[in-house]
């Protein structure tokens, strides 16, 4: 748990050194802009247009830096070779992968959180006091992290035993199909073929289920959101990101470095 | 007078070097006497240099092999060692010598674990290299090491002292006194993306050795450095011997091998061809003698100054060992400053380039016959 818990401290430094949580400042301009701009544009929607706009680019922000940098937290240490001294150290190469990654997540919590924080300022020039319902944005920003935690864990396992660039397209695919999994599960409605069929069913209890953590519809217009779901996709994103990682470890643990 | 001096001073090195030679042959035994045939060929040293009384291994290598697959469909292989085997003692200097491509890096990443044998087995400390509490006691030096450049040198050691569970204390104490060790100490908070290739591998260097491990394996530890830079490095080593350690050290600077190691192992083309003390590897017969000196005046002549070289002021000439004592007398007379008299021996290098040329003919010869 130590070596983990080391790692992961030199990963979130990495990313704080590497100017990665700049992306702040561009999030802060847009919220400006956008608190600015809403006011004038859009009466009586304000809020629902700050909080779809603060969420989505949360969302994307997010996805950038999990999809980029979690495929470089192993192959960029592979090609830069900074992994042989530390692998020549009393470090398993399961416990290099957790805290690689649980930097990474720390990283991309506290830069949700900030951005969150970026949001509610918005949210408050255009409407104050704060209601109790705004109060669900911080379910739907957790429910993002839990997304991109599970993506991070994706990028890490194909960064394994690919190329970046391959690792990169393999997230990026499998986030984009992820996104559909719900469509492909409804499309035994259709008249398909039963192989098909069971094939598309198949493939969508397989692929991550990234639509389950979308909750920006609801929450913009200021609707609650189910206790049972937050739970439920608290257990989801766990087992998943779990079994991803136990890939991933597998994979690495067999690796030959260059 | 000056002329008779310089004799003198020949004749106590000559006498000097003559005992330590007497002392060599003695303590090589039975070898020797082969070795003085010409008759000991290096597997013949290797088992003799095996059955020699030893401490216990530090390491052991058993027929360690490794294929890397390569081509589209990775379905061919490329051997890039076969069957090693070799043992390092414990507290020894063990020199790892080959050319690029022999092996020398795969054997070691082997050991880090850094890549997986096709076949063999190896044990650091008694204990398989699979098990990863070996490294507590193993610091290890990548060849051209390459760091978090956005650490500081002391935030890097203590980064990786924390992974030997070191109190935030002992890792204070230990940085600095590794910084101020390897010179680094006046930059030690400068990132490493500021340093130069000299700089990053006294810092590799500092890290191998950051928790006194008992095993300390370097990839080409001298590679990059200026040559105050590598006296340091040698003079760590020195170090690390003197203080009961072992260290295996890859390397083609085939002088450092020859002035560090108790012992070498040679690989070409991923087979080890020998292992041995420097001495034994290159045999301890003498190819001659050579002398140097200097002749005051330009109008002297005598029959040695024609066989001799001139570099400057200087004349060296190379005899054999019984013509040694005559052309000593020649000088005298010729009143002739000796200022060295000195053994040939073959040198590492030129034991070493017989066995790659070797290997070059071998190649080539199965090329041909298409084998």
């Amino acid at each position: 748990m130590t070596n983990i818990w080391t790692v992961a401290t030199n990963t979130f430094r990495e990313a704080v050194r590497d100017r990665v949580l700049y992306n702040l400042v561009f999030f802060a301009l847009l919220m400006m802009g956008a608190a600015i701009l809403v006011g004038q544009i859009s009466i009586g929607i304000e809020e629902s247009v700050i909080v779809s706009l603060g969420l989505t680019a949360i969302s994307v922000i997010g996805i950038f830096i999990a999809v980029f940098i979690g495929v470089g937290l192993v192959s960029k240490e592979m090609d830069k070779r900074t992994l042989y001294a530390l692998l020549a150290k009393p470090v398993k190469r399961w416990e290099f992968v957790l805290g690689k990654y649980a930097g990474l997540v720390t990283t991309l919590a506290v830069n949700t959180a900030a951005m969150a924080v970026g949001l509610y300022a918005a949210l408050w020039t255009v409407k104050h006091p704060l209601v109790r319902s705004d109060w669900y944005l911080l379910v739907a920003v957790y429910l993002i992290l839990l997304k991109l935690a599970l993506i991070v864990a994706l990028a890490m396992l194909f960064s394994c035993f690919t190329t970046p660039f391959l690792a990169i397209l393999f997230t990026l695919g499998i986030y984009i199909a992820g996104v559909f999994a719900e469509e492909l599960r409804t499309m035994q409605k259709m008249d398909l073929n039963p192989v098909a069929m069971k094939l598309f069913r198949g493939i969508s209890y397989v692929l991550p289920n990234f639509e389950n953590f979308n909750v920006m519809g609801a929450v913009a217009h200021g609707r609650g959101v189910a206790g049972k779901l937050v739970w439920h996709d608290s257990w989801y994103a766990i087992v998943y990101c779990g079994m991803v990682l136990g890939a991933a470890a597998v994979v690495f643990s067999r690796r030959n470095l260059k | 007078m000056e002329s008779g001096r310089g004799g003198h001073r020949a004749f106590c090195f000559l006498g000097i070097y003559s005992f330590g030679c007497l002392t060599s042959f003695a303590s090589f035994s039975g070898v020797a006497s082969e070795e003085r045939k010409g008759t000991l060929r290096v597997d013949d040293r290797r088992r003799l240099s095996k059955n020699r009384s030893m401490p216990n291994p530090a390491i052991e290598i058993e027929n360690l092999s490794k294929e890397y697959p390569y081509g589209f469909l990775h379905l061919k292989k490329r051997r890039s060692l076969e069957n090693l085997s070799m043992q390092v003692q414990t507290g020894e200097v063990f020199g790892f010598l080959g050319p690029n491509g022999a092996g020398k890096s795969t054997t070691i990443k082997l050991l880090m674990r850094l890549i997986f044998p096709t076949s063999g087995t190896a044990r650091i400390l008694g204990r398989s290299i699979e098990d990863v509490s070996v490294h507590q006691e193993v610091g290890y030096l990548p060849e051209q090491p390459y760091f978090y450049d956005y650490l500081t040198a002391a935030e890097l050691l203590d980064y990786f002292a924390r992974f030997h569970g070191l109190t935030a204390t002992d890792r204070r104490e230990r940085v600095q006194r590794m910084l101020k060790k390897v010179g680094l100490e006046t930059a030690k908070k400068i990132q490493l993306r500021k340093y130069s290739k000299g700089m990053l591998q006294r810092a590799g260097l500092a890290q191998a050795i950051l928790h006194d491990p008992q095993v300390v394996v370097l990839d080409e530890p001298m590679s990059g450095l200026d040559p105050l830079g590598r006296r340091e490095v040698r003079d760590i080593i020195l170090e690390l011997k003197k203080e009961g350690r072992t260290v295996l050290f890859s390397t083609h600077i085939l002088s450092d091998a020859e002035m560090l190691c108790d012992r070498v192992g040679v690989i070409v083309g991923g087979k080890l061809r020998g292992v041995g003390t420097p001495g034994e590897m290159v045999g301890i017969q003498t190819q001659g003698m050579e002398i140097l000196f200097e002749v005051e005046g330009t109008g002297k002549k005598f029959a040695l100054l024609e066989r001799a070289t001139k570099t400057g002021e200087r004349y060296r000439v190379q005899l054999s060992e019984a013509e040694l004592y005559g052309a000593l007398d020649e000088l005298r007379a010729a009143e002739a400053r000796i200022l060295s008299v000195a053994q040939i021996k073959p040198t590492l290098e030129e034991f070493f380039m017989n066995l790659v040329d070797a290997d070059r003919a071998q190649a080539n010869a199965v090329e041909v016959s298409g084998q």
